[in-house]
């Protein structure tokens, strides 16, 4: 059965310096999408962005569940877990701005930003593509046997593809530890959950798979990381997979072509959503001060300019490198 | 060296790599009893069940799951039962795997080998009959490795494995129970170089895979009526020593190129072109050309005959460039 998951309260076993880092990082997001939005208007952005403005609880929830060698693997939308991972925000600007000191060399652009070296394996940009992967990153991890974890986000759309369902048979029949993290922001572009899904929490699909099925408040990070907590633990015990459902919102459009208020959502459905802005949640439930606030407002700011200065002063990428690394 | 069958070649590369690196695991449908082919037969036995997994029917989730076991530094060989099959997993070969080193600024790299059987001759018909190589050749980031004989077939094996690239690895139908020599233990065929297994003079046979057989057998029949076949395997496609096969047809000024696929955009389009760019002013006889014609491969014998090449057309081919009487 779907188990609904609702926290509104804080865990005990997290300290008051890791709420406020749980913010921060949240927070971290919000200007760091803004930042994007606004480098991609004034032209300086090429190509295409997903901005996750609204679904930070959920990047801040799940990655602070995890250790650094856990894997993560996301999507087009992946700015915030990309963030929530630990990936350095600078060399991740660089690669929005298409320099040669980005995270993919100009080569993958906003969809494809990745970074080993956290543990991020990458955002993937075709719907549902990073869910085998991420069947294969546990089943390697199992091989392994030292306890690490492979998260893989998607969205409800997604959960639609072949691929989800391929890939919770897989973990489900060998016990891999792979947490399904969807996303579940109720938008695929411009189409409504509710026309693409026949059931209504899309975590009871975890029952086609024997597996624990959870839906939790996505604009709660608190719920996230508990849900995650537990999903990680079962993993990591070798008893393999389960999908939680995050319920969220975009405030955002799908992308900049599509506007914040589209003739497929109502501003008041906006609104409604952005009453529970997951950053506010976060503050009142962690009781953050006026002056922690500003405290933290000025540090991540301070970041963004330090990211946006070393993206803009770095180098080209060099065409010659359009040819490189196409084969190891 | 002793004789046995393509097979038990790549049966054995798979004992050896397994045995020397623990990176190295097998995934596919019936790759325990093995049933279908025999290619991984008694490899679950030495080598574990974790090792020598069993699958779902489950094309795309099975070769994803083998670029994310390759991204997490593992070495999975993924046999998919049909070429054919290859198409349900499009998406993680060629979306993922051949771009993710390339995207992700080389960060990781892809290990993975995807072995599959391709090929006609054997009436399976339209969706069980196909050689598809020429879809990968086309696509930076994927190497293409096409064996026609045992040994080859082993030594291109061992190296696909040791690879650090995603590696589609054609094993023809009609070779699996060919017989060669095969040396002993370690034996590696670097990609990318052709080799001459027919010296000849008049003529160059351009064979892909299973197709350098029939052109071994038109090279036959051809030396019997006076003409000197040279018969050059490729090897693999991607990369494609087109240096070697250019050397050839500068020695005899003639060239037939070979394939299973069809004939439209086929592999041999592609050396072709090479050719044409690299001894143009040798040839004497405009490129010939053999391949699978321009239709599904039809299941009832004599129609797939009709459609497929064989060495009697190879052998016509050869007689147009040579502009002899057919």
């Amino acid at each position: 059965m779907a188990a609904k998951v609702k926290s509104k309260s804080a865990s005990r076993s997290l300290s008051r310096d890791d709420y406020l880092r749980m913010y921060r990082t949240m927070l971290c997001i919000r200007r760091f999408e803004e930042k994007t939005d606004e480098l991609f208007m004034a032209g300086r952005i090429k190509g295409a962005v997903h901005v996750s403005i609204g679904q930070e609880a959920c990047s801040v929830g799940v990655c602070s569940a995890l250790n650094q060698d856990d894997a993560i693997l996301t999507t087009h939308r992946g700015h915030g877990h990309s963030i929530a991972k630990g990936t350095r925000l600078n060399e991740m600007m660089a690669e929005l701005l298409g320099k040669a000191t980005g995270l993919c060399k100009a080569r993958g652009g906003s969809m494809h930003i990745a970074d080993i070296s956290k543990g991020h394996y990458g955002a993937h940009s075709i719907v549902g593509a990073n869910m085998p992967m991420a069947a294969g990153m546990g089943l390697a991890f199992q091989l392994e046997g030292k306890g690490r974890v492979a998260v893989v986000f998607f969205g409800d759309g997604a959960s639609n593809q072949g691929s989800f369902h391929e890939s919770m048979n897989l973990c489900a029949i060998w016990k891999l530890p792979v947490v399904f993290f969807c996303e579940n922001n109720h938008y695929a572009v411009s189409f409504h959950v509710n026309r693409s899904t026949a059931v209504r929490d899309i975590s009871l699909r975890a029952q086609s798979y024997n597996a624990p099925g959870v839906t939790v408040d996505g604009m709660d990070v608190m719920a996230v990381y508990e849900a995650t907590k537990e999903a990680v633990a079962r993993a990591r015990r070798g008893e393999g997979p389960t999908l939680i459902e995050a319920k969220t919102y975009r405030f955002f459009g799908h992308s900049r072509g599509d506007p914040q208020f589209g003739p497929y959502r109502t501003k008041e459905e906006v609104e409604r959503w952005r009453k529970r802005d997951p950053l506010l949640v976060a503050e009142k439930m962690f009781k953050v001060t006026e002056a922690e606030k500003k405290a933290v407002q000025g540090e991540v700011a301070e970041e963004m300019a330090v990211a946006v200065e070393f993206a803009e002063k770095s180098p080209e990428a060099p065409l010659p490198s359009a040819l490189e690394d196409v084969y190891a | 060296m002793r004789e046995i069958t393509f097979v038990e070649a790549l049966n054995e590369a798979l004992h050896e790599e397994m045995d020397r690196d623990k990176k190295v695991f097998i995934l596919g449908e019936d790759v325990e009893l093995a049933y279908v082919f025999g290619v991984t037969k008694g490899l679950a036995a030495r080598f574990g069940k974790d090792r020598v997994r069993d699958t779902p029917i489950s094309e795309l989730g099975i070769v994803g799951a083998g670029v994310g076991a390759a991204m997490a530094g593992y070495r999975p060989v993924i046999e998919i039962m049909f070429m054919d099959f290859i198409m349900l997993a499009m998406d993680p070969l060629i979306n993922q795997a051949a771009k993710l080193r390339y995207m992700l600024g080389g960060q990781l790299s892809v290990p993975m080998v995807v072995r599959t059987p391709g090929g006609g001759g054997v009436q399976y018909g339209p969706t069980h009959s196909q050689c598809l190589e020429a879809w990968f050749m086309q696509m930076p980031g994927i190497k293409v490795a096409v064996p026609s004989d045992p040994a080859d077939g082993k030594g291109l094996l061992k190296a696909a494995i040791r690879d650090d690239n995603p590696v589609l690895f054609v094993e023809h139908k009609m070779l699996y129970k060919q017989k060669g020599l095969v040396p002993e233990g370690e034996h590696l065929v670097p990609f990318g170089r052709a080799v001459v297994k027919r010296p000849g003079a008049d003529v160059t046979l351009v064979g892909v895979g299973y197709q350098v057989v029939n052109c071994l057998r038109a090279a036959e029949a051809l030396a019997a009526e006076g003409i000197s076949a040279e018969v050059v395997d490729p090897r693999t496609l991607a990369p494609l020593d087109t240096a070697t096969i250019a050397e050839s047809v500068r020695r005899t000024g003639r060239c037939v190129v070979v394939e299973e696929g069809h004939l439209r955009s086929g592999a041999g389009s592609e050396i072709a072109a090479a050719i044409q760019q690299e001894a143009f002013d040798y040839l004497d006889a405009p490129i010939g050309r053999v391949a699978a014609l321009d239709a599904p491969i039809p299941f009832e014998p004599r129609l797939e005959a009709f459609v497929l090449p064989n060495p009697d057309k190879i052998a016509k081919a050869v007689k147009q460039v040579l502009g002899a009487a057919v």
